[in-house]
């Protein structure tokens, strides 16, 4: 009845004011909800703010978790973003270090695969930046950690917005 | 022309209608008060400690529907409010705080008595903001009014820095406010309560929950007119209770951990479930696999994210009670025929359950709390009944009934001990020309009985009956009936098993009378005393240290298995 665990998206509107992200925030850990990420940025309208949220729930709590951002007196708009066409990006930077020539080949040769930038290199390290969706970049993560013993990963968090025509998720 | 932000302050409250505030002076809001000083047609009236003060607001908004209004200042002041905060926001009771904040250069820095308030209150509050515009200073006191007397009604707490207060702006208050982010719904969808009505038409057993929305909404005439009219039998929840009238031929009683045998069992035995106003708290429901088993639930609330959260429905209807209550009695019909002898097959059944198990009370020696509250009913038909928490809660909503002249305020979310007494003082202050009984237990009594003070001095004369059976009883009875009878912690006599205080001394050092009452044949004699008195008054009822509040059903289990005897 509650349906299966599954990974959902949700964006929110909400008023650009001190203490919203924690509310927001807050609500997860008081209601033992699972947050996977949560991104926040301002809209074109700079008292607006914009949340991209990634959880992990069944269906009846995800009900539960968009009805308590409802009825928050400082949320405007709840989109849920599970079942509608959405473009997704992530940012990701992957710092490879204490490499040798031949492992700087290998990340050329999967940087090239996965259509990801070297934007910094030096003797013996390079840096990746990423922004392909959530998931292809789980992957590359993956195969980074299989490949090299010294990396550093650092992530931004996915941002959605709706789509037109279109879907990249 | 002008003004400080404290002037402003003041005018707002006198826009939004406020007569009363209850503050407690300290270092970051002696301003908000000084403007106060100058405008004596808002009375203040001063507590002995701020969870009280919460309490007597929370005592106030319940006996007027009008949000009740604090002041506090920073840091401790602020802190101390959180028990009570926290209290108003499970009970939807509105209330607007306003705390004292440090300037706004030294927030942040560990000045002396800073703490975030907002931060910390962030999960107990409707709305809660610190103010660091003074020109943003009108808009908020307005919002927090809106927020706090509309939808699911709560506690609001604004925040404002000592500089804010003395800060010279504008003197514009507005009339009203619209906010993009906050509408609290309207109406009702009418397909969907057709639906409820015609689920409730058809069912064999149909069952009301009726909760604390229903009074808060002010619709107990529209639903016992539906009720009868319908045939169907009410339960109610502890904040519910007097929302079905005891003489209606659809009263069944409450339900629930201590509810009645025959209310718990038309819940678990109902074929339709209609709740209203109420959130199926886990007090209500017991074991939430066996809850209404056999039942389709149709689920009326005002906000939408108590639908489906611990029970999950069939048919939800976001609405005020009283809203959905009015549509519903357009279309209610008498039954007839088959139907009718349905309902009068399950009328029947209810009526043989509650003749099998009723409400009792077993006292061999000592004075008998359900002979307390018999008295009661008779001494004191109409006024303003407030309880503490625990066992004397529990005997005064099984044996008192609630009545329109004689309504009961009391703590049921969070179970807050020391609520009774202040609240009580509250209502007093909102309505002085009616008599106010706090009926309270020795343990949460003297959570909050400082405040004998605050009744004596500002002149707000309750009459207090403490059932004292020298235990924290409630939990006394858990330890007997689950952990062996190992009273740990429980006891609040000494090691010769002496009471302390004495509460007959402890009252006359407040100049208030007060009497103990040791024998049966005294209850109704010190009654009367009390109801004479023009005064404050403490009746203390010396009643057998073991008794249990029953039926009760053990956390966590099915309502039906209950402990009966």
């Amino acid at each position: 009845m509650a349906g299966k665990m599954k990974k959902r998206w949700i964006a929110l509107y909400t008023e650009n004011e001190v203490g919203v992200l924690s509310k927001v925030s807050g609500l997860f850990s008081a209601k033992s909800y699972n947050l996977n990420s949560l991104t926040v940025g301002t809209t074109e309208h700079p008292d607006i703010s914009r949340m991209t949220i990634s959880v992990e729930s069944d269906d009846v709590t995800f009900e539960q978790i968009k009805k308590q951002f409802n009825s928050m007196v400082e949320i405007i708009k709840v989109i849920d973003l599970t079942n509608v066409p959405i473009h997704m990006k992530e940012v990701l930077f992957a710092k490879i270090k204490q490499i040798g020539p031949e492992e700087k080949a290998e990340v050329f040769r999967i940087a090239e695969t996965f259509s990801v930038k070297p934007v910094d290199i030096g003797t013996d390290a390079i840096i990746l930046e990423s922004t392909l969706t959530e998931r292809k970049n789980d992957e590359l993560v993956s195969i980074l950690r299989k490949s090299f013993k010294h990396i550093d990963v650092t992530r931004g968090g996915a941002v959605a917005v709706e789509g037109i025509s279109t879907s990249c998720r | 022309m002008e003004i400080s932000g404290s002037a402003l302050f003041v005018k707002a409250l006198k826009e939004e209608g406020v007569d009363t505030v209850f503050a407690y002076p300290g270092g970051n809001n002696t301003d908000l008060l000084d403007e106060l000083y100058k405008n004596p047609e808002i009375r203040v009236i001063l507590p002995r400690h701020e969870q009280a003060l919460i309490h007597e607001a929370e005592g106030y908004a319940e006996a007027t529907n009008k949000p009740g209004v604090c002041l506090v200042t920073s840091g401790p002041g602020a802190t101390n409010t959180v028990t009570g905060i926290a209290d108003a926001h499970y009970d939807s009771v509105p209330l607007v705080i306003f705390t004292g904040q440090v300037s706004r250069p030294l927030i942040g820095n560990d000045a002396f008595q800073e703490v975030d308030i907002i931060g910390m209150t962030r999960q107990i509050v409707k709305f809660g903001s610190t103010v660091r515009e003074r020109e943003k200073l009108a808009e908020r006191i307005k919002m927090a009014f809106h927020i706090a007397n509309t939808g699911k009604k709560g506690p609001v707490i604004l925040d404002i820095p000592k500089d804010v207060q003395t800060e010279m702006g504008a003197s514009d208050y507005p009339k009203e406010i619209h906010m993009r982010s906050y509408r609290p719904p309207e109406g009702v969808h009418v397909g969907q309560l057709k639906k409820a009505f015609s689920l409730l038409q058809s069912a064999k057993k149909p069952l009301i929950l009726s909760g604390h929305g229903v009074m808060m909404s002010g619709a107990e005439d529209i639903l016992k007119a539906f009720a009868e009219t319908m045939k169907i039998p009410v339960v109610t929840t502890i904040l519910g209770n007097g929302a079905i009238p005891v003489g209606s031929p659809s009263f069944v009683g409450n339900a629930g951990m201590h509810g009645r045998y025959a209310a718990n069992m038309a819940i678990t035995h109902c074929d339709v479930l209609f709740s209203i106003g109420t959130r199926f708290n886990d007090r209500i429901t017991g074991e939430l696999s066996d809850f209404a088993k056999n039942a389709k639930i149709i689920h009326v609330d005002v906000d939408t994210a108590s639908i489906s959260r611990n029970v999950v429905v069939d048919i939800p209807v976001v609405a005020d009670a009283k809203t959905a209550l009015e549509k519903l009695q357009e279309w209610a019909k008498e039954p007839e025929g088959a139907s009718l002898k349905e309902l009068d097959d399950w009328r029947n059944t209810i009526a043989s359950w509650e003749k099998e198990h009723p409400l009792s009370l077993s006292v061999k020696e000592g004075v008998d709390p359900k002979k307390v509250m018999e008295g009661i009913d008779e001494v004191f038909p109409d006024c303003i009944v407030t309880l503490d928490v625990g066992q004397h809660q529990m005997w005064a909503t099984q044996f008192l009934p609630v009545k329109r002249e004689r309504p009961v305020i009391s703590s049921g979310g969070l179970g807050t001990m020391g609520f009774g007494f202040p609240a009580a003082i509250g209502a007093k202050a909102a309505c002085p020309e009616k008599k106010v009984l706090a009926i309270t237990g020795d343990g949460g009594f003297q959570m909050n009985m400082q405040e004998m003070a605050t009744a004596v001095v500002s002149g707000l004369p309750v009459t207090v009956i403490i059932l004292n059976n020298g235990y924290l009883g409630m939990v006394r009875q858990m330890q007997e009936l689950f952990y062996d009878k190992r009273y740990e912690a429980t006891s609040l006599c000494d090691e010769k098993g002496a009471y302390v205080p004495d509460f007959v001394k402890w009252a006359e050092s407040y100049g208030v009378p007060a009497l103990r009452v040791e024998e049966e044949k005294d209850i109704e004699s010190a009654l009367c005393k009390a109801r004479e008195s023009d005064g404050p008054f403490v009746i203390e009822f010396m009643i057998p240290s073991e008794i249990n509040v029953l039926p009760m059903v053990k956390s966590g289990t099915p309502i039906d298995q209950m402990i009966l005897e």
